[in-house]
């Protein structure tokens, strides 16, 4: 809601030259409407000596209900009346303060062009910035930039004493900058922090993050960046900036594709190797670009689905259902097989089945890349096309009998039991082992022995936050020997990528044939 | 079942046709089949070729378009005898390959089929087709037709018809009136009440005393036989066949029951040993194994004309019986829905030997398919033939064969109080080929009804989205709702046999038109009012989670209702396991089992459970996560930035800057602030498991066989009250009974809202006295109205809203879609809770209330 900027005199210049930078002048209180509230610029202080320039933004709440979001909180409908737009420095702050000093963000400064490129003693203060990172996080962010740094976690509520702090900072920059420069940092910074954009973000955010960064983009419709020979190329900070990964994830709202084509561009722009996103789990599924004529070791997602595939040919299987398919991981290569004449592909998250729908299908019209809403309603579909018509993609759940499932050969449960309360394993096991009744049931799931071996993931934790339970090998045998005696199969155990003495694999599986 | 013979006679002739079958009208072009349809049957029952004709090409004698129209008249005959639906086909149908095609769409859907032959002279019809300027063809058509119909008058039975009515000239058509029979099992207009006998297999003795305990009293002969049995009550027994084979008195059994047949005090269908005994002592050769040869060997002892009465006896039973209004099916092996009603040798075959694959099992015994798994029919079917240990409903079906013969038990069912009665074998009469109550080898899936189909909620072959019949009209879900409520309801619901029941949402009061306020007790009043509803009362709104406790007795009362191996559940409103940790779930269920004794209420209410409806508290035991985020992290950032901001503009003030409004509004919104965490902070304190939790119920849904949305309210809070005696851990609710045609009354229940929101309470709901179910002018009203205080809404709408402009805007917004939503979820819940006191089946139970987390998933503004 509030930033201000402080500078003091220096031998060259008064301290409220800063009025002719920020093109607002220090005696007069202005105002500039927004979609979203009015901004409002005004100098609580202003003498030869020090001035301060004051950003405030009124956040008028019936106009955010007009704004279109990304905002992803399940009450969301709720959030918008309650929130903290008007109060934090929110990606509503930095849009206007991108609109509102707009020439001092370029660097642009007609009447005192020798300032631009001066760097002036600056104290930039910002109550409350939206940082669940954390204090060493926004140290992390400012103080490679030349910043000294003040970052206050602000206590949630004194009237709740023991529930801690909360998420913002009261964040202090203090050094020597160039306004301009100052202004990019927080406008690409403070976005990042917060990690929540109140608008769509789409392909020009890129172009917008670099040109912030310090990059010339001189052509955003081409998508590519040239360097201009003649004039030197901006700072390049973003660039040359250590936290440049988790920057540009946070800032592009983790949209995995536009986060490696602004990294790629960044990396092409510094010479430097590209940064790998490994600690975000959004970007776990992305494929890795590898070096050419490298071998890179299959990663046990790609072991487990070659692993479910060697035994469905082991086992002579021509059709099949994956169980729970997500966003396709399995279903891709499943089709690619030509061995298998029908795959179908079942989840109960109809955004997952519209993602592994996008993923297996060439586009639903012969010529057009464009895909159709297949569960505008409950009705699974068939591709229908010039293609064979596969994978089948159904809503469907692990819980409920389904006579769809039947007639398949082999049904496919990989990492889906562990997503089940212990409770519901019985409603599963009726579902596929008592009425759909395939030849082949295969399941993977983790072994919690294994995870030992993970740096970083607490004792008892599990490997992920939707994970109701992870077996050992030992638990794993008993519920799955239960169910093949209880159903008239036999089970075959299998591990799953690299084989510890002690832990296992990190992967079990069971091969259930009757 | 007679080819009728002329003759002629001032009464009109009366014609049997099926109520539900296919009516074939064979005669030749000008026969007047037409006019005869016309006269007898209702239009939507008749189709005739003509009219197809003209559906298919706009000219009805388009001979050209026959094949088409053909087509569609097959079609249309197939669909409705499906639906059950008497068709009567107006075509020539002189040609035996037209009826064939009919007779076998009729066959498909196991109908009977009668032949009604309109024949008049060749010359009438000529004369007939000459005044129809749109006839064209030539004589030789219609003497060709006559040609094939004087040829097919013999032939008819044998094509399959099993009645055919030869009307022979206009004098006899003209004097026809049609009687529409029913279908011989069709036994709908009794209505009992029945006690249903599962199979006897000779145990006389058994019967004996089975009919005792039942209150009947058995009539002897003179030789001390029993021979007949009256209840004094007028109740009816109903066998559900295999009286006779394996036992030691297979005679005696069949004595005492034909005697009670014959005297009216029994109804009986025939099982698959009645019939195979039919064919013995019709002197076919049979294999007498599985105790026939007994119950031969038997016989042979008696007369001759006993035998004769028993083989009249067996071979006049009729497969399957519908009775109580189609409330009740009974046959021997049980009946899949389609075949109800129906007469047809499949029909026949599954009544008496179930559902086949032809296969056989290890034992040497068919392999059955399980059906009763998949049976989602309204009428209840009980049924004998396969022996299990225990007689259990399964979607709304039930095996009364537990064994007697084999050692086990003999079994009755009271009908309509669905009560067991059995008597004990007295020995093991006969040893079973397999282990009594053992599963197949093909898994135990028959009998088990703890999973629900993903048709039942709404996905299938007809469409998407749920169509719930309810008490109060049906209840519709669309596609894209149900999508959310399954995915919902797989991934984290708690067991499907525990919900049986999720909270509809509750719509605020009308918006009040009082200055300052949004919502107020004077619009929630006059809404009552409005609705015919004079007494109402109005309890305490607690500000915590919504929560249903499931609280069993003992283990038994789990394994029986719910699931094994626990003892009750709490779930939140979207069906999800209220707490996190199990340790501490299974406290706080040990501690309100623990209460519900000492409060006494199991025997009070006669149940080993109970379904418990209210409020759990304090509001961040359950939503700190949303707490922090939501609420507590604003004032955070509100506390942070506003004193920063003052101070700036304090300073800018001080400058001679315009920023007076600006001051003025910082100063504002931090008193706004205040007070908005003022009410976030007072519905959160510490708990540290189960120290610190209230849990405040406000209505009991159900106990075994009973649900209270009938109970008033001052019952249910004399429950809680009870309860809360028993048990800190639960917290009583205020309450107060209003007389809404008192204005005085109003006024001060107004006051007692306020006092209570100015404390810092979130406010009240206003229910109507009599209870859920409570009807006012218009039928069902809405179950309660909330009207929550000021204070309270600012977490809801914004700590500004109270400022005039926003409120003003705010008090523009629409009810009417949550009020409907309410309205819908209401009748669902009262269904759900309804069936399941009935015991139906999962799925029946299950249907509902998933349609409400379908409904809870619509758009709808969370704020009201």
């Amino acid at each position: 809601m509030l930033l201000t900027i402080t500078t003091t005199a220096t031998p060259e210049a008064p301290a409220t030259d800063l009025g002719f930078l920020l093109q607002k002048h220090p005696d007069r209180a202005q105002s500039f409407e927004q979609s979203f509230g009015t901004a409002h610029v005004f100098y609580p202080e202003a003498t030869e000596e020090r001035c301060t320039a004051a950003l405030l933004l009124e956040v008028d709440p019936q106009a955010l209900l007009r704004t279109r979001t990304s905002v992803s909180t399940p009450d969301f409908a709720l959030a918008q009346y309650v929130n903290d737009r008007p109060f934090a420095t929110s990606s509503l702050f930095t849009v206007a303060l991108g609109r509102v000093f707009r020439s001092a963000l370029k660097g642009d400064c007609r009447a005192r062009p020798e300032l631009v490129t001066t760097p002036l003693p600056l104290e930039l203060r910002l109550p409350a910035v939206p940082c669940r990172a954390g204090a060493d996080k926004a140290r992390a962010l400012f103080e490679p930039l030349g910043w000294r740094v003040t970052a206050e976690p602000v206590p949630l509520d004194p009237g709740l004493p023991d529930w801690g702090d909360s998420h913002y900072l009261s964040l202090t920059l203090t050094g020597e900058q160039v306004l301009s420069e100052a202004l990019s940092h927080l406008y690409v910074l403070l976005p990042a922090m917060d990690g929540n954009k109140h608008y769509w973000v789409d392909r020009t955010e890129i172009d917008k993050l670099l040109r912030a960064g310090g990059l010339r983009v001189t052509d955003p419709e081409a998508e590519t960046t040239e360097e201009d020979p003649d004039t030197e190329a901006g700072s390049r900070w973003l660039a040359r900036h250590p936290e440049r990964a988790w920057i540009t994830r946070r800032y592009l709202n983790r949209r995995a594709t536009y986060v490696r084509t602004a990294l790629a561009r960044l990396a092409e722009a510094d010479d430097v190797a590209e940064d790998e996103g490994v600690d975000d789990p959004s970007l776990e599924e992305a494929p890795v670009v590898t070096p050419e004529g490298e071998e890179r070791p299959p990663s046990l997602a790609e072991q487990r689905a070659g692993a479910v595939l060697a035994v469905l040919r082991a086992e002579g299987v021509s059709s099949v259902l994956d169980l729970g398919c997500g966003s396709g991981a399995l279903l891709t290569k499943l089709v690619a097989d030509p061995t298998l004449e029908r795959v179908t592909g079942v989840d109960v998250d109809t955004v997952s089945l519209q993602m592994a729908h996008r993923r297996t299908c060439r586009g639903c019209a012969p010529g057009n890349r464009r895909h159709r809403n297949l569960f505008a309603d409950a009705e699974g579909t068939r591709e229908k096309g010039t293609r064979p018509p596969r994978p089948d993609l159904l809503v469907g759940s692990a819980v409920y009998r389904d006579a769809r499932f039947a007639g398949h050969d082999a049904i496919v449960l990989m990492e889906v039991v562990e997503h089940l309360d212990p409770a519901r394993l019985p409603a599963l096991e009726e579902t596929v082992f008592a009425s759909a009744r395939p030849r082949i049931v295969v399941v993977t799931t983790p072994n919690a022995e294994y995870n030992v071996h993970y740096e970083g993931l607490a004792d008892g934790a599990f490997r992920h936050a939707d994970h109701r339970f992870e077996w050992n090998r030992a638990e794993f045998t008993l519920w799955a020997d239960g169910v093949a005696e209880r159903n008239g199969y036999t089970v075959r155990y299998l591990p799953v990528g690299p084989e510890d003495p002690t832990t296992g694999s990190p992967t079990q599986m069971g091969v259930f044939t009757r | 079942m007679s080819t009728d013979e002329t003759a002629p006679d001032a009464a009109p002739r009366v014609l049997g046709v099926p109520a539900m079958g296919l009516v074939v009208l064979v005669g030749v072009s000008g026969s007047g089949k037409s006019t005869f349809a016309a006269r007898h049957f209702r239009s939507t029952e008749v189709i005739s070729s003509d009219f197809c004709r003209g559906v298919v090409s706009d000219d009805e004698n388009d001979q050209s378009a026959s094949a088409d129209a053909f087509s569609l008249l097959h079609t249309v005959v197939d669909i409705r005898l499906r639906r059950g639906l008497l068709t009567v086909v107006d075509a020539t149908n002189v040609q035996p390959r037209a009826r064939a095609e009919l007779l076998a769409i009729a066959k498909a859907n196991d109908v009977l089929s009668t032949a009604i032959v309109l024949d008049v002279p060749e010359a009438l019809a000529r004369e007939r087709n000459r005044v129809r300027p749109d006839r064209d063809f030539g004589d030789h058509v219609i003497r060709r037709q006559r040609r094939d119909l004087r040829q097919s008058l013999k032939y008819l039975r044998k094509e399959g018809f099993r009645k055919i009515h030869v009307l022979d000239g206009v004098e006899e058509i003209e004097r026809v009136a049609i009687e529409r029979e029913r279908a011989w099992p069709d036994r709908r207009e009794l209505t009992g009440p029945f006690d249903v006998i599962g199979d006897i297999h000779g145990c006389r003795e058994e019967l004996e005393e089975l009919l005792t305990t039942l209150g009947y009293a058995i009539a002897r002969d003179d030789r001390g036989r029993a021979v007949g049995a009256h209840h004094p009550e007028g109740r009816t027994t109903v066998f559900v066949g295999d009286l006779v084979d394996r036992g030691p008195d297979t005679p005696g059994v069949l004595r005492l029951a034909m005697g009670m047949v014959r005297d009216g005090d029994a109804l009986c269908v025939p099982g698959n040993h009645e019939n195979k005994l039919i064919r013995a002592l019709k002197g076919a050769k049979v294999q007498t194994t599985h105790g026939l040869a007994e119950s031969l060997e038997q016989l042979g002892r008696e007369s001759e004309g006993f035998r004769k009465e028993v083989l009249d006896f067996c071979d006049g039973l009729v497969s399957h019986l519908i009775l109580d209004e189609g409330r009740l099916v009974v046959a021997h092996a049980g009946l899949k829905e389609a075949y109800h009603g129906r007469a047809s040798g499949r029909v026949r075959s599954f009544a008496l030997y179930g559902d086949t694959t032809g296969e056989t099992d290890e034992y040497g015994l068919p392999v059955r398919l399980p059906w009763a798994r998949d049976y989602r029919g309204k009428a209840a079917v009980v049924y004998g033939h396969t022996p299990v240990l225990k007689a259990e409903w399964v979607n709304n079906t039930l095996c009364l064969d537990t064994g007697c013969v084999f050692g086990g038990r003999l079994t009755a069912l009271r009908y309509p109080e669905r009560e067991i009665v059995d008597v004990a074998a007295r020995e093991t009469w006969y040893e079973p080929s397999r282990p009594l109550g053992g599963e197949t080898a093909d898994g135990p899936t028959e009998r088990s009804d703890a999973v629900v189909d993903i048709t039942d909620v709404g996905f299938g072959d007809h469409g998407s989205g749920q169509f719930v019949e309810t008490e109060h009209g049906a209840v519709r879900t669309n596609g894209a709702s149900t999508l959310g409520a399954l995915e919902v309801m797989s991934r984290f619901a708690v067991d499907p046999r525990w919900l049986l029941y999720l909270p509809p949402t509750m719509a605020p009061a009308p918006t009040s038109a009082e200055a300052g306020y949004l919502e107020h007790p004077t619009e929630a009043f006059a809404w009552y009012r409005g609705a015919g509803i004079g007494q109402v009362v109005c309890e305490e709104k607690h500000m915590g989670s919504r929560a249903v406790a499931v609280l069993c007795r003992d283990a038994e009362a789990a394994e029986r209702r719910f699931v094994p191996g626990e003892f009750g559940t709490v779930y939140t409103r979207t069906g999800r396991p209220f707490f996190n940790d199990p340790v501490l779930q299974a406290e706080v269920i040990d501690r309100l089992r623990a209460a519900v004794t000492e409060a006494g209420l199991w025997d009070r209410l006669g149940t080993d459970w109970i379904a418990l409806d209210g409020e759990m508290l304090p509001w961040s035991a359950k939503a700190r996560e949303l707490i922090r985020s939501q609420y507590a992290s604003v004032g955070a950032a509100a506390r942070a930035s506003l004193p920063a901001a003052g101070t700036a503009l304090a300073a800018a003030a001080a400058r001679g800057l315009d920023v007076g409004r600006l001051v003025e509004k910082v100063e504002r919104s931090t008193v706004r602030m205040e007070e908005f965490s003022r009410v976030y902070r007072r519905y959160s304190w510490d708990t540290d498991g189960i120290a610190g939790l209230r849990f405040a119920p406000f209505m009991v849904l159900a106990t075994e066989g009973r649900e209270y949305t009938d109970a008033d309210h001052l019952w249910h809070m004399a429950i809680a009250e009870r309860l809360a005696e028993a048990d800190p851990l639960v917290r009583v609710t205020r309450y107060l009974v209003v007389d809404t045609t008192d204005p005085s009354a109003c006024a001060s229940a107004a006051s007692w809202w306020k006092d209570m929101v100015d404390a810092g309470g979130e406010g009240m709901v206003v229910k109507p006295l009599q209870g859920a179910r409570a009807e006012g002018g218009k039928g069902l009203t809405q179950p309660g109205l909330k009207v929550r205080g000021p204070e309270y809404l600012r977490i809801i709408y914004g700590p500004d809203y109270t400022d005039p402009d926003r409120l003003e805007v705010l008090k523009d917004r629409g009810l009417g879609r949550k009020t409907g939503l309410a309205m819908r979820e209401h009748k669902l819940g009262l269904e759900s809770l309804a069936r399941h006191a009935r015991r139906e089946p999962l799925w029946r139970v299950h249907e509902p209330v998933f349609a409400v987390l379908a409904l809870e998933t619509e758009p709808v503004d969370p704020r009201l």
